[in-house]
């Protein structure tokens, strides 16, 4: 045991003893904390999970503040948002960081999924880590939907309006789910109260358990890094990885780090752009929903874009609601998806670090595509990289199997 | 020392250090949420002060008047329950109104309780558990009632200056809200400095 | 072995970073700048007697009340009701308009809009040129159109200071046949009591007060930010050394 961890494993007393022997509380510190090791060699891009406990710490305390203030009624809740914009002491600074919250919320999570594709985190053994970090990632796309109706401005109403229209596509019972979502033959004063209850009650729990979930499966067998190689196959007389390092205090010093950079580059959007040129906080929906006119130019909020871009296009109502449902589903397969030996892309061949990059490329083309007006030009690239979306997955199995790899290294590559 | 204490003492010193910092972050960080819990702008405008014009107000009329959202009583005393007051301070708790001075603004803590000894202004709120107590100004010698306000749920007993009898739950004298005359005719409650 | 990540993250973020550029050319009708000083309060006060003097008899800005303008302009609550408050008797009231909103909808057409959200909604620039765009046209009801927002039922309630004038398009024949009409520029048909320059500040002030009550704390939320992150910055330091002190014993 080094010095340090003989410092943070200090001597129990007699109240830690009586909880102890009642509660697996040392225990469970001991197994997620203090003793749980993780690689030494972690790069920036394993911050990100961190992350997002962050946001979801401010989103969830934020977002009780906001209840308190917040009517979730049609003639109400436009000026119930804007009281808590002026009337409510520091209202401003509490809304400001949770729709600030929002966006980062999938900024984080967007990166940190890319970093398990990096370092092929989904592969063997850790499976259904993604399978539940997938799930998440729907339930956060509902948690995201649902609060974007609440404020109840022009962009609420008619987005919600073309998404929740999207499952009238699907056949047969297309139009009997409109209205079980909607709750009234169009969206109204009763779809924003029901929404209401799915977005501070119902999803937020699921998210939670989830997360919970998430992270009892990945310390059961170890986080990856960034060789992608399994740090457990040496260890020292004490049964501790010789790459590893306790969470506590060499991860948690070093994330807190992370969260500081985090908290200056969010505080910087929420006290100078929250609006973030109209991104985070679209323009239109400042007007009130108007149930008479749609806004000239209406797209959904920036995360949801790359789906939206896909949907729209094809030309064929039923057919893009399928398009857009296997874009959003499709990377749940990824882990049998991808046939390559290795997990880490360093070791990987040329053909997924060619994949990856135009992948990430085909991604962002597609959000900033769904953020534009559908002109033929536009619809053109987006049906170019919606090729290129589903060719990325649905070639894995073959480029991920014909690429040549590099040997693995036994030890992690660490510098000092 | 050996480089090695001077180690542990520096990261001694740095993890006090930020921790430390990141406790008076959060405290910080605290401020606008507990903030956001007190009155809003709204609720102030709609908590603004209160006119009463005492125009038409006859000797021994009392009017019930709500200023942020709490029941104020305003009675115009005669000259005969004014006379009554000095009697029976006995049977009190607190004559002089002196054992709980936040009960009045100091230009009530006088003998008749109130700026004009005419005009009694209290708020309706038993100082017990904040029931609306009732008038009853019709003296009842045989019951050694002077006239006064009765509580009806829990029985406590307020004279007409609002102070307190002995013997009864409220621990104290009925509150006098902030008030001032703007005109001889017209009591403004809820303010009681600066411009109307 | 680090390089091949961070090269795939750099081609990927240069080619969107590019390429939408190179896509984002055209756009709709050309918006001059507004150029405001959000931080001018002396700008401010003269948009807030303009609006009131100009809009408050149509428009409300019903989110807005007058002691936060105020506070946020140095106005003592003397000045309040002897300079703005014209519907108001008390400053904690918000701005509300004379006229009833189902009378309003029936001289007009349409109610006139709140103006609590409008320059947040439609940009600074965008009000800024719709009350510097309002031409004579025949034919409208009110004697004017606007070249921003073709068609508005507003009439040109400041022409008493700009007087009116005349828009000039030019028409293009397309190859399919179609006609299109572009803006050429205005011609001061009647002159009104503030030259072209003043008119421009005017407008400028009265836009400012309108972006100013689309968001009030937007002065408030910046000097704190600056605050903020000093902190952060403070608490970076430690939290970079506390963490190069830990991480030093690992090889």
């Amino acid at each position: 045991m080094s010095r340090i961890e003989a410092e943070v494993g200090k001597p129990q007393g007699g109240l830690m003893k009586w909880i102890d022997d009642r509660f697996p509380f040392t225990k469970t510190m001991e197994h997620h904390v203090t003793k749980y090791y993780a690689s030494k060699n972690f790069n920036w891009w394993f911050v990100f999970g961190v992350l997002a406990m962050v946001v979801l710490v401010i989103q969830l305390v934020t977002g009780i503040f906001l209840t308190m203030n917040y009517k979730p009624a049609a003639a109400e809740a436009f000026a119930s948002v804007e009281y808590i914009m002026r009337d409510v002491e520091w209202g401003w600074l509490i809304r400001y960081m949770h729709s600030t919250g929002a966006s980062f919320f999938f900024i984080v999570v967007y990166l940190h999924m890319f970093r398990a594709m990096l370092y092929g985190s989904y592969k063997k053994p850790r499976e259904l880590i993604w399978l539940i970090g997938m799930m998440i990632f729907f339930v956060l796309m509902a948690e995201g939907f649902a609060g974007y109706l609440l404020p109840w401005g022009q962009m609420s109403y008619w987005g919600a309006q073309v998404i929740i229209s999207l499952f009238g596509a699907i056949p047969g019972v297309g139009d009997a789910l409109v209205e079980i979502i909607r709750g009234d033959y169009s969206i109204s004063d009763i779809t924003l109260n029901r929404f209401f209850a799915l977005h501070v009650i119902v999803l937020p729990l699921a998210l939670i358990g989830l997360i919970f979930v998430h992270i009892v499966a990945l310390h059961e067998v170890g986080s990856n890094n960034p060789d992608g190689i399994d740090i457990k196959k040496y260890k020292d007389e004490n049964g501790k990885p010789l790459d590893g390092v306790a969470f506590h205090p060499y991860h948690t010093s070093k994330d807190l780090v992370g969260i500081i950079v985090f908290l200056m580059i969010f505080s910087a959007v929420v006290f100078f752009a929250p609006d973030m040129g109209g991104m985070f906080l679209e323009h239109a929906n400042f007007e009130p929903a108007n149930m008479t006119a749609t806004p000239e130019h209406i797209a959904p909020v920036w995360y949801y874009t790359p789906y939206y871009a896909i949907l729209r296009a094809v030309p064929d109502k039923l057919w893009g609601f399928i398009l857009f449902a296997l874009a959003v589903v499709l990377p749940v397969f990824l882990p049998w998806l991808d046939r390559c030996r290795v997990r880490s892309i360093r070791y990987r061949g040329w053909m997924y670090k060619t994949a990856l990059s135009v992948f990430v490329v085909t991604f962002i083309m597609l959000g900033w595509l769904g953020l534009q007006a559908a002109t033929p030009t536009y619809v053109l690239l987006a049906r170019v990289f919606s090729v290129f979306y589903f060719a990325f997955f649905l070639l894995m199995p073959f480029y991920t199997a014909m690429d040549k790899t590099k040997p693995e290294p036994d030890r992690v590559v660490y510098h000092d | 020392m050996t480089e090695d204490d001077l180690d542990r003492n520096r990261r001694h010193f740095l993890t006090v250090a930020t921790v430390a910092t990141g406790v008076v972050g959060a405290g910080l960080v605290a401020i606008p949420f507990v903030s956001s819990l007190k009155p809003s702008a709204r609720a102030q405008a709609l908590g603004a002060p209160v006119e009463v014009p005492l125009g038409s107000m006859q000797p021994g009329e009392m009017v019930r008047v709500l200023w942020r959202g709490r029941l104020v009583f305003v009675l115009r005393r005669t000259e005969a329950m004014l006379a009554k007051l000095p009697e029976g301070t006995d049977n009190l708790r607190d004559p002089d109104s002196t054992e709980f001075a936040e009960n009045q603004p100091d230009y009530a803590a006088n003998d008749t309780r109130s700026v004009k000894p005419e005009y009694l202004v209290v708020e309706g709120s038993c100082t017990h558990l904040g029931c609306a107590p009732l008038e009853d100004f019709e003296v009842r010698p045989a019951e050694g009632w002077g006239g006064g306000f009765f509580c009806p749920c829990h029985g406590s007993k307020f004279d007409l200056a609002g102070r307190v009898y002995k013997g009864v739950p409220a621990p104290s004298n009925l509150r006098v809200p902030p008030h001032r005359f703007v005109r001889d005719d017209l009591i403004l409650i809820g303010q009681d400095t600066g411009a109307a | 072995m680090i390089k091949s990540t961070s090269i795939v993250s750099l081609l990927a973020l240069s080619v969107c970073f590019f390429v939408p550029q190179a896509l984002a050319a055209g756009g709709a009708v050309h918006l001059e700048p507004a150029n405001l000083e959000q931080d001018n309060k002396a700008s401010l006060r003269r948009g807030a007697r303009n609006f009131m003097n100009y809009c408050s008899g149509c428009h409300s800005a019903k989110y807005v009340r007058y002691n936060t303008i105020g506070k946020h302009l140095d106005l003592s609550e003397e000045q309040l009701i002897d300079n703005l408050m014209f519907n108001a008797e008390k400053t904690f009231e918000t701005i509300q308009t004379a006229m009833p909103a189902s009378e309003a909808a029936v001289w007009y057409g349409t109610a006139p809009p709140d103006l609590s959200l409008m320059a947040r909604a439609r940009g600074a620039d965008y009000v800024y040129n719709f009350l510097k765009g309002f031409y004579l046209s025949e034919g409208s009801p009110t004697g004017v159109d606007n070249l921003v927002l073709a068609g508005t039922s507003m009439p040109h309630v400041l022409w008493e200071l700009q007087g009116y004038q005349t828009a000039h398009f030019e028409e293009h024949e397309n190859d399919d046949g179609s006609v299109t009409r572009a803006f050429e520029g205005f011609e001061v048909f009647s002159a009104g009591s503030m030259d072209a320059e003043e008119y421009d500040e005017f407008v400028r002030d009265t836009v400012n007060f309108l972006a100013y009550i689309a968001e009030p704390v937007r002065s408030d939320r910046r000097k704190l930010g600056v605050w903020v992150l000093m902190f952060l910055i403070f608490f970076y330091v430690l939290a970079a050394q506390l963490k190069k002190a830990i991480w030093k014993d690992v090889k």
